[in-house]
């Protein structure tokens, strides 16, 4: 089999193909909608969003997620803010800047059709989010208050102090509370989805192991939707919850979803430095700390006296030095990328040398510490509980870490993986950030997945499709059960020697010196070896404990660290492949004589889409051409 | 980098399913650094039960950040342990000593049956929010943002209500294992803002009934949950909440479901 990608953008100018598309999608009428089933996995904002939305609508609605409840998925732990063009700030946002800022952000490897109606939705979602009572930051006059974020000169950033996530995703969970409440939804909580199943080349249901009692159960439906989040933890160290995973969409694209720019992984350049081997995981502090906080090294090499010993004039504020205009605010992929470069150029500090500053002391002295403190007290509090160090007295230290991942499964325009039926929203999917996510925009996009997109759409495929009446003893189901519950057992039974963590922090090592944030030819091959290496030892060596029928974490990342050694493989690839520097993806042989990224427009120009091939095999990698009609494409800058 | 020198004696509260007996068990852990968070010295013991091929400590946790609720752990008999306005994944080992024994045991309330050793289930919180914890309103019917002015000081207050992260610690706190701290930030939240105030009544009778129903206790005024809250939630919203809920049964119309 070999698939084709259509992307199915509609035609027509992009101010209208949203509202057109809209129009000549097929609907089921309100009667019918009781009659599909759709099952959900995954919680966050996308998923939640979407589970409450199509219930609204009257589909019967089952959701899925690992933790023990829909309200703690990763969303949660969002901090700085969402984007909208709302343009109360009266500084001439519109739509039309919100989508420019976001193709350029993304260096022009985005879809121009589907960040257009991104940026149209956005101010939708703060006008539900509102109303659903979610607190954001308010002007004295009672209106909402806006503030900055990286890649953009307006203020179109709206905020719940530093815990943004939290509140939105607590709005939707409300949402489908509501619901659930009303008995329009089933929420299968602990619950982790191990395969997904087609029958006839659609996707038909999941098959689900009770985290509890350990059981594997199958659930079908009429449609099967994918929520569930990105795949940074492939590099062991992330800003990601403990349990985010690839494996919901790693399993997918076994099934023959396509996996689109699996390279694209944004490195933040905000982030509590490493400070020993023991670490389980990285903490993100805002970029919205950008807005305040000046970036800085020593001028001299191996400086290291304590900052305060440190005159003006002998610090480098090199953000501000290198982009006058944007300042401390440029994208993430270029603050982080100025970040290691000062350190490799040994400018770095902390006992690791591997650390900036973020400084206050400039704002603290404009502004007073009560006003700093008003707008970033929790993110201080988390900085001092972790460090040990207060930063209202001294400069916050900081190194960029792994934090999302552009790439996902390939989606149409209409959320549609390249299965019919499987549609994939959030930051599971791969579709609007390009190589290069703008800080507030995932929080955005999930929600414009999950209330806006998907629900529109998802009904054109209901109505235009007929569903054989199937139950749990199709084979397709009884092959798929047994399948996971081989695979389970296998894990148990190996008995090697080492942990799964062992195995991850081994993974994550080698992603993060050859496939994180500089990448090149040599480096990558080898990478590719040495994970295939990592993947024969983790089958012949790995060691679970306690039992499969019950509550086991170690058996729980066994399954998930298996399939991010073959993700990591897979992105080692691509970065191969992709020769050229764009956004978050930096080849050391193409650069400009500035160090930025460079772009090869002739030759990639294009989406990477792979098809799974069998195991040992090299998947097909497919390309769908980006066209860009509304914006000029150009080198970016932000000098 | 800090020496990785602390010696402690563990005794975790093991507990096969739910149904099983459970018992405290001692561990001795060495090579713990006083940078790890407490998740991390659990982590280590953890390694260290797989290597020699026991079964590991069950133990929820997910964000590691303060912020999803998930980690909950009562640390020397208290929910999140002894520092102040902190979650169990944000506290760090430098708060103990070398040598120190540490007791280790699950939330204990009613509502909140143990699952297996620390992890205990509090769907109960979901079915409490089912039953009003929302605003009626479906995607699409909202009207402009700023069609709706909150005074900054409501926003503010309805936002110390709304960072509750349904841990449960104010449960497992409380001799009653009342969950009136948990309840009344949501009411709290919603009733200072005028987007809530017009399912205020039914809201907090049909969320206060759910929580009676589901077993959670009475409250008598401890404050147990108030000094054991990770995000500073105060008594103050369980003092607003009887203000709504007397209100509301004094002054609404019968249309409680
Ligand atoms: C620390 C941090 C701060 C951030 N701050 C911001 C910000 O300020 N602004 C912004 O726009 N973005 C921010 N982001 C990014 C943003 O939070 C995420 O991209 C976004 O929340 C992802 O939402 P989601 O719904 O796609 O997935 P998630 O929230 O990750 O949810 C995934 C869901 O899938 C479930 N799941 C996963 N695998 C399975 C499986 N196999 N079976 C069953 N269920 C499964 C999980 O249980 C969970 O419910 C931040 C990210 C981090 C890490
Ligand atoms: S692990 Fe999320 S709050 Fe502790």
């Amino acid at each position: 089999m070999s698939l084709k990608l259509d992307s199915k953008i509609p035609d027509g100018p992009i101010q209208d193909k949203w509202n057109e598309h809209k129009f000549h999608l097929k609907i089921v009428n309100p009667a019918n909608k009781r009659k599909y089933k759709i099952l959900i996995v995954g919680t966050g904002l996308a998923g939640s969003s979407a589970a409450a939305s199509l219930s609204e609508m009257g589909y019967q609605v089952e959701v899925f997620c690992i933790q023990d409840s829909p309200r703690r998925a990763h969303s949660i732990a969002a901090q700085g803010g969402i984007n909208a063009a709302k343009n109360y700030t009266n500084e001439g946002d519109s739509v039309w800047r919100l989508f420019y800022d976001t193709i350029k952000g993304g260096d022009y490897r985005a879809r121009e059709a589907n960040v257009y109606r991104l940026a149209s939705v956005a101010n939708n979602i703060i006008d539900q989010c509102t109303a659903q009572g979610v607190p954001f930051a308010r002007e004295y006059g009672g209106q909402l208050a806006n503030r900055s974020f990286g890649g953009s000169q307006v203020q179109r950033t709206f905020y719940a102090r530093g815990q943004t996530g939290q509140q939105l995703l607590l709005g939707a969970y409300s949402a489908l509370m509501k619901q659930y409440g009303a008995h329009k939804v089933k929420i299968h909580a602990r619950s982790e989805m191990v395969d997904l199943i087609v029958v006839d080349g659609k996707a038909r249901g999941i098959i689900v192991r009770d985290v509890v009692t350990g059981e594997m159960s199958s659930h079908y439906g009429d449609a099967v939707v994918l929520g569930t989040g990105g795949y940074g933890n492939v590099f062991y160290l992330s800003t990601n919850a403990k349990g985010s995973n690839t494996s919901a969409i790693w399993r997918a694209y076994k099934k023959g979803a396509a996996f689109g720019n699996p390279c694209y992984t944004q490195i933040h350049p905000t982030c509590i430095p490493v400070s020993s081997g023991h670490q389980s995981k990285l903490t993100l502090m805002s970029e919205s700390l950008r807005n305040d906080g000046r970036v800085w090294v020593p001028k001299k090499e191996h400086d290291n006296r304590s900052p305060e010993k440190i005159s003006d004039e002998e610090r480098d504020y090199y953000l501000e030095r290198i982009y006058p205009s944007f300042g401390n605010l440029v994208p993430r992929d270029v603050a982080s990328r100025n970040a290691k470069n000062q350190c490799d150029q040994k400018k770095g500090v902390g006992t690791t040398g591997l650390s900036v500053y973020l400084d206050f002391r400039d704002a603290i002295k404009r502004d007073g510490e009560s006003a700093v403190r008003a707008r970033y007290g929790n993110l201080f509090d988390m900085y001092e509980r972790i460090t040990d160090e207060n930063p209202y007295k001294v400069p916050m230290r900081i190194y960029p870490a792994v934090h999302y991942t552009m790439g996902g499964l390939w989606v149409d325009y209409n959320l549609m993986s390249s299965i019919p039926g499987l549609y994939v929203i959030g930051e599971a999917n791969f579709s609007d950030h390009g190589a290069n996510r703008l800080g507030a925009s995932a929080l955005m996009q999930g929600l414009a997945d999950g209330y806006f997109v998907l629900p529109n759409t998802i009904g054109d495929y209901l109505a235009s499709n007929k569903f054989e009446k199937i139950d749990d003893k199709h084979p397709e189901f009884q092959k798929g059960l047994k399948d996971s519950q081989g695979r389970y057992k296998n894990f148990m039974e190996i008995n090697g020697k080492h942990t799964v963590d062992d195995f991850h922090r081994a993974l994550g090592k080698v992603m993060w010196d050859k496939v994180g944030m500089a990448r090149n030819k040599e480096g990558l091959e080898t990478a590719i070896k040495e994970i295939q290496k990592i993947k024969q030892d983790f089958w012949k060596d790995v060691k679970v404990t306690g039992s499969a029928d019950g509550i086991n974490s170690e058996l729980e990342k066994a399954g998930r660290v298996a399939d991010f050694i073959e993700l990591g493989e897979l992105m080692a690839k691509d970065a191969l492949l992709r020769e050229e520097s764009c956004g978050g993806h930096f080849r050391e042989e193409h650069q400009t004589p500035e160090g930025e990224a460079k772009r090869d427009d002739q030759k990639f120009s294009h989406v990477a889409a792979y098809e799974y091939q069998g195991d040992g095999q090299d998947p097909i990698r497919h390309t769908e051409q980006l066209k860009f009609e509304n914006v000029k494409i150009a080198q970016r800058s932000y000098k | 980098m800090t020496a990785h020198n602390m010696k402690l004696k563990l005794k975790i509260w093991r507990q096969k399913n739910k149904n099983a007996q459970g018992n405290m068990t001692d561990y001795h852990l060495e090579g713990v650094s006083p940078d790890m968070s407490f998740l991390e010295m659990i982590d280590l013991l953890n390694e260290n039960l797989v290597k020699s091929g026991e079964d590991v400590v069950s133990f929820d946790h997910d964000c590691r950040e303060g912020i999803c609720g998930m980690c909950s752990m009562m640390i020397n008999g208290e929910a999140h342990g002894p520092e102040k306005s902190t979650t169990t994944c944000q506290l760090h080992m430098r708060k103990f000593k070398d040598g120190d024994t540490i007791v280790i045991e699950p939330w204990r309330a009613k509502a909140f049956p143990v699952l297996k050793d620390l992890t205990v289930d509090r769907s109960a919180f979901d079915q409490i929010m089912s039953a009003g914890g929302y605003v009626t309103v479906n995607t699409g019917a909202a009207c402009d943002a700023n069609s709706i002015l909150v005074s900054k000081v409501d926003a503010d207050l309805a936002m110390d209500a709304a960072q509750c992260i349904g841990c449960g610690a104010c449960v497992a706190s409380c001799k009653n294992a009342s969950a009136m701290l948990f309840v009344s930030a949501k009411v709290s939240q919603y009733s200072l803002l005028p987007q809530g105030k017009v399912e205020a009544p039914k809201r907090v009778q049909n969320m206060v009934a759910k929580m009676d129903q589901l077993g959670f206790g009475n409250c008598t005024n401890e404050a147990e949950c108030e000094a054991s809250c990770p995000k500073d939630i105060t008594i103050e919203n369980i003092a607003r909440m009887n203000r709504d809920h007397l209100k509301a049964k004094l002054f609404s119309r019968p249309e409680i479901e």
